[in-house]
């Protein structure tokens, strides 16, 4: 077989997502209305067909996936498209109605009103909503950089379109022009970045195939640097990797890309604004992890201090940002950069060593963590953006802590819910959040190296000052009077559904069954003796071992001189 | 049969929280607070009576299901389960004499703080009781767990119920009192989960084995650097020191106790103290030996502090609630300096103080919410001759009010007497001055408690106008002395302090092996620290050959430890 077909078997599922976009631009251009309505679950459709193709076609071990992405990717793509595809149903579900409550849409479906296809947009808004996601899935998959880049590009532009079309408001428009500005810009720092590490290569593909060995590669030209004596990596390539950053930044909102967010997350739909604090986070953070894979940990000191200063900023600001917010929106936007912070530092720590223990692997696994985590806040986020976004109240659109006050009283459901998603967010046990926090910082203990250290303790504190604003959250659903102005608004029931799902997702993966279910997945996507691989990742075994063996051994020295005083 | 009593010790108030949240929704004539009450005092009473069967019945063998005469301090009913293998993580149970008691105490305080609050949460009576059931759950699973983390999770869970009874169920200002609550533990707690992984890695990478049972981190602690350790044991301190309210962290404790719902009150300072107590025993005071050796004279000094700052404090107090609950900081000051002499009369008295003194102080809030109940009002001022209007009622209030003093006889004598002898004589650590500094804190005690004693119980008679029903103008809520459910949960509770007051042994015997297992490890950290280090050890362990011999001690350092000392005595 050709490297085409190959390449072709592995993304399936992406090109089901495309055609079935392209069915839903024609089901909403559909003269009648039943099937214009049925928009949606067609949406929904696609995603399941895309799911049923991507376990059929393309499992854990497909053939295909295998000969095209080799060791590594092969896991982490499909673990990707996998939950991308669970979580994308939710992201529709929640989104099912927004077209259908705009002014633009009751105006040309009034009863009797004529039928105007060039204002109908219910068929972009979920085409766009398909397209994006699969962009993601493609990040995932992606064995070169011109393809990464195009991949991230279709995940955003979409986004971009969705701002402005979920709301009829002037903030929307507003809000997508920022949007579209800002992500122009770090996507071109993104790209001078790539063209960096082109220039210093000399190719674009970032890891070396099985079927054309001999082809250079990104991976490849970077181990051959570090097998020289005294072998070293070029500035210009240290400065290529970090330009990537930066600019991927944007994507999963961290400092120093992080402005945008709360007044994004503002101006759009609640329905769109789940879908970016979801989104665009997964693909910049599987992207990060592809890229950086090809450097390999430990990653080099400068690339670990900018990450380092990186996240702490993030997660300092986006927590002290939201404690100052009344807006819930705005609160729960700072609220997801900070989580950026939380995860960057798993991908400081990296895929970890095979330490010889028993059990445990997962504590060493840094990359393993940030995918367990990108479910748990996703789960999490949902639920909260969905069940805020299910109440209305009649003065303006904007909720606040107040309108939530005493929602125990109007509707238990949604209490629970916002309950059960801020616990977990605080990163209370038994919750996904709490496992995510433990697989997130366990890993990066592990170095016991000074900056590793302070960052656990930074993010530790920054999470005792998050648990100030979802406090507050969930203080006001179960304590004061319901505010007779805000009710819930009664067509959002898919939304409620949503949420109630996402909610119930956090406590099933909080569970132990759950927990290792989930943790199963992601050490297998992230799986350290793939990572390693003996004839390829020789070196980065080299470099990497020696500083556990010698922390093992010399705690077993000290074990025996600390019997021998006894004696 | 063993094995599955603990997991059924937690088990139960879960399902009796899962009853209550169900069962109402679908018969609606079920959710009236009375039944609600007696649906979550029924749970309480079953946790109480497996406990007391597991403690106190003969199995057909002769011996109980908990064995008092095991002697070596060994875990007993464990049991494990598989829980997350990639984490390292597993369920497991078990308990020795220190652990028990503590479930003893748990499973006793629930059933009567219900009994002695009867019909005083009326709204939202639903939730108030279920969180109750899932505070009930926690606490025991954490006093339970031989996994750190299970142990964490129950530790911290306590948590969600208690911000919950407090800001529903509270006083005026009760969603600050929960918030600050709230945010000033899990602050320190979250820091404490930093520390549990740590050590876990640490102990992975010495032993090849990624656990968190308390046991092998104990094991493989002890060859931590000095620096990490102090670290490690800043970040525990964190977490159980904040529970505790240890000056200068103790300003959620007044707070919370005064706003919170008596029953909330009785078990915050009953129980949620236990849990700091337990923690620093259990994984504190073992892990970090070399750092607590360094610390401990801030620790005890900042105790110290706590001890003289709050009585004075407490003696200021205008009402009854933030009085008791001054007093109760000044109480973890005492278990402070115990603990940290580091020897077994200061770690043994602590930990038995800490034990009566949570019973004591559980029963003088439910006294002082019988009063709010009939009254409206907590303030001292208010009340006057109180021996002539509710002479039961002052009889009970007088009597705890002497325990909590620490009147010889009563229980709260002996574990401070044990805890300020054990600073006395720990002349490596802290010493007499020391000592001689935490025993004026009992003279203060005895000044603010018998001040406000004589205030509210004697003199002339003046009381405030009595509650009215709603429905009824004439009526009063609650007329008179003590009812009878009211009478069922303060005798139990008193007769708990005579007999422990009146038989240390009840409680000391059986917690010496433990406490003997902590302690020893300093006997050994001390004695290393010298310059000769044989001939110290021998004198460090020579008074104690007698009792000690006898005794086969858990971890492979204390197993050296005995056969090093039948070496020195032949």
């Amino acid at each position: 077989m050709t490297d085409m077909t190959h390449l072709l078997g592995s993304i399936v599922p992406e090109m089901i997502l495309g055609i079935g976009g392209c069915i839903c631009l024609m089901l909403g251009l559909c003269c009648w209305e039943i099937p214009r309505k049925l928009t949606p679950l067609f949406a929904l459709v696609t995603l399941a067909v895309a799911l049923v193709a991507l376990c059929w076609s393309a499992g854990p071990a497909s053939a295909d996936a295998e000969a095209m992405l080799n060791w590594v990717q092969a896991d982490l793509a499909y673990f990707v498209k996998q939950a991308v595809l669970w979580l994308g149903m939710l992201l529709v579900l929640v989104a099912a109605t927004v077209p259908g409550r705009l002014n633009v849409t009751r105006d040309i479906e009034a009863p009797g009103a004529k039928f105007e296809p060039a204002f109908a947009i219910r068929g972009e808004f979920f085409a766009f909503m398909l397209f994006s996601l699969a962009g993601v899935m493609l990040c995932a998959g992606s064995t070169d950089l011109a393809w990464l880049f195009l991949a991230l590009e279709l995940t955003s532009l979409p986004t971009y379109l969705l701002v402005s079309l979920g709301r009829d408001k002037l903030d929307a428009q507003e809000a997508g022009v920022k949007y579209f500005f800002l992500g122009a810009l770090a996507v071109a720092v993104m790209l001078y970045g790539f063209t960096l590490i082109y220039g210093v290569t000399g190719t674009t593909r970032l890891f070396p195939s099985s079927i054309d060995p001999s082809a250079v590669s990104i991976f490849g030209a970077i181990q051959d640097m570090l097998a020289e004596p005294g072998g070293k990596l070029p500035p210009l390539l240290i400065a290529g990797f970090a330009m990537t950053i930066l600019g991927l930044s944007f994507k999963i909102a961290a400092f120093p890309m992080h402005f945008y967010a709360a007044d994004v997350y503002e101006g759009a739909n609640v329905g769109v604004t789940t879908f970016l604090a979801f989104v665009p986070k997964v693909a910049g953070f599987v992207s990060l992890i592809v890229i950086l894979l090809t450097l390999g940990w430990p990653l080099p000191t400068p690339i670990i201090a900018m990450l380092w200063i990186m996240a702490v900023l993030t997660m300092t600001i986006g927590n002290t940002l939201a404690l100052l917010q009344n807006n819930l929106k705005r609160v729960l936007a700072y609220s997801s950069v900070a989580h950026s912070g939380y995860m960057l530092i798993g991908i400081m720590a990296g895929p970890g060593k095979a330490l010889g223990t028993d059990g445990g692997q997962a504590l060493h696994n840094g990359l393993a963590g940030v995918l367990f985590y990108l479910v748990a806040y996703g789960f999490a986020t949902i639920a909260a953006f969905a069940a805020i976004g299910s109440l209305e109240s009649k003065s303006d659109e904007s909720t606040t802590y107040k309108s939530l006050s005493g929602m125990i009283w109007r509707n238990p459901m949604l209490a629970f819910v916002i309950l059960v998603s801020m616990l977990s967010l605080i990163g209370l046990p038994p919750l996904v959040g709490f496992s995510g926090k433990l697989y997130l910082f366990g890993p990066a203990l592990g170095y016991n190296s000074g900056p590793f250290v302070s960052i656990v303790v930074i993010a530790l504190i920054n999470s005792a000052i998050a648990a100030v604003y979802y406090l507050r959250i969930m203080g006001a659903c179960f304590v004061g009077e319901p505010d007779p102005e805000v009710k819930p608004k009664a067509d959002l029931i898919f939304r409620q559904f949503a949420a109630l799902i996402a909610a119930v997702c956090v406590i099933i993966f909080g569970f132990p069954g759950g927990v290792g279910m989930l943790t199963d997945a992601t050490l297998h996507a992230i799986d350290v003796d793939a990572v390693y691989a003996p004839e390829v990742f020789v070196e980065t075994v080299q470099t990497s071992t020696p500083m556990i063996e010698s922390a093992g051994q010399s705690a077993k020295v000290e074990l025996i001189e600390a019997d021998s005083i006894t004696q | 049969m063993n094995s599955y009593l603990l997991p059924l010790l937690v088990l139960i108030p879960l399902f009796g929280a899962l009853i209550i949240l169900v069962v109402p929704s679908l018969m609606p004539g079920t959710n009236k607070p009375g039944t609600l009450w007696s649906n979550a005092l029924v749970t309480s009473l079953v946790t109480l009576l497996l406990t007391a069967v597991a403690v106190g019945v003969p199995m057909p063998g002769g011996t109980t299901l908990f064995d008092w005469s095991e002697s070596t301090g060994a875990m007993q009913l464990t049991g494990e389960a598989e829980w997350v293998p990639a984490f390292g993580l597993v369920l497991g149970f078990g308990v020795d004499a220190f652990s028990m008691w503590l479930v003893i105490l748990t499973t006793l305080i629930f059933p009567l703080a219900l009994l002695a609050t009867r019909d005083s949460v009326i709204e939202r009576a639903r939730e108030f009781y279920f969180w109750m059931l899932v505070l009930l759950a926690s606490l025991i699973g954490a006093f339970v767990a031989t996994d750190l983390i299970f142990f964490y999770i129950c530790f911290e869970f306590t948590l969600v119920p208690l911000f919950f009874i407090i800001s529903i169920h509270g006083g005026k200002q009760r969603l600050d009192a929960a918030k600050m609550y709230f945010f000033y533990t899990f602050t320190g707690s979250i820091l404490t989960l930093g520390a549990l992984i740590y050590l876990a890695w640490w102990s992975a990478t010495a032993t090849g084995v990624w656990t968190f049972s308390i046991a092998q981190l104990t094991a493989s602690a002890s060859t931590l650097p000095a620096t990490a350790q102090s670290w490690v044991l800043l970040a525990l301190l964190a977490g159980f020191a904040v529970k505790l309210a240890m000056f200068p962290f103790h300003s959620w404790k007044p707070f919370a106790y005064a706003e919170a719902p008596t029953a909330g009150s009785a078990i915050l300072a009953s129980l949620l103290l236990q849990l700091g107590v337990y923690g620093m025993v259990r994984i504190a005071l073992p892990m970090t030996t070399t750092a607590v050796v360094d610390w401990a004279p801030l620790i005890a000094t900042l105790g110290i502090i706590g001890i003289l700052y709050a009585a004075l404090i407490a003696w200021t107090q205008k009402a009854l609630k933030p009085l008791i609950a001054f007093a109760s900081v000044s109480h973890a000051g005492f278990i402070l300096v115990g603990l940290m002499s580091l020897n077994i009369e200061g770690i043994g008295g602590a930990v038995a103080y800490g034990f009566n003194q949570g019973l004591i102080t559980a029963a003088l809030f439910l006294c002082v919410g019988m009063l709010q109940k009939r009254y409206d009002t907590e303030t001292i001022a208010n009340y006057s001759g109180l021996a002539k209007v509710m002479p039961v009622w002052s009889c009970f209030f007088v009597f705890f009010c002497f325990a909590s003093v620490g009147v010889p006889g009563l229980n709260g004598f002996y574990g401070e007497f044990l805890a300020l002898q054990g600073a006395f004589i720990s002349g490596k650590v802290l010493g007499p001055f020391y000592a001689i500094f935490a025993a004026s804190g009992i003279i203060l005690a005895a000044v603010y408690i018998l001040h406000m004693v004589t205030k509210i119980v004697f003199g002339p008679v003046k009381v405030p106008s009595p509650v009215k029903a709603a429905d009824d103008n004439n009526a009063a809520v609650y007329a008179g002395d003590v009812n009878a459910a009211e009478l069922m949960a303060l005798a139990p509770l008193a007769a708990a302090c005579l007999l422990l007051g009146l038989f240390p042994n009840l409680l000391l015997s059986p917690i010496e092996a433990p406490m003997q297992a902590v302690a020893d490890k300093y006997a050994l950290t001390l004695a290393a620290d010298d310059a000769e280090p044989v001939e110290t050890l021998a004198a460090a362990v020579q008074p104690r050959d007698v009792v000690l011999d006898e005794k086969l001690v858990l971890d492979d350092r204390g197993t050296l430890l005995a056969d090093q000392r039948q070496e020195l005595a032949q």
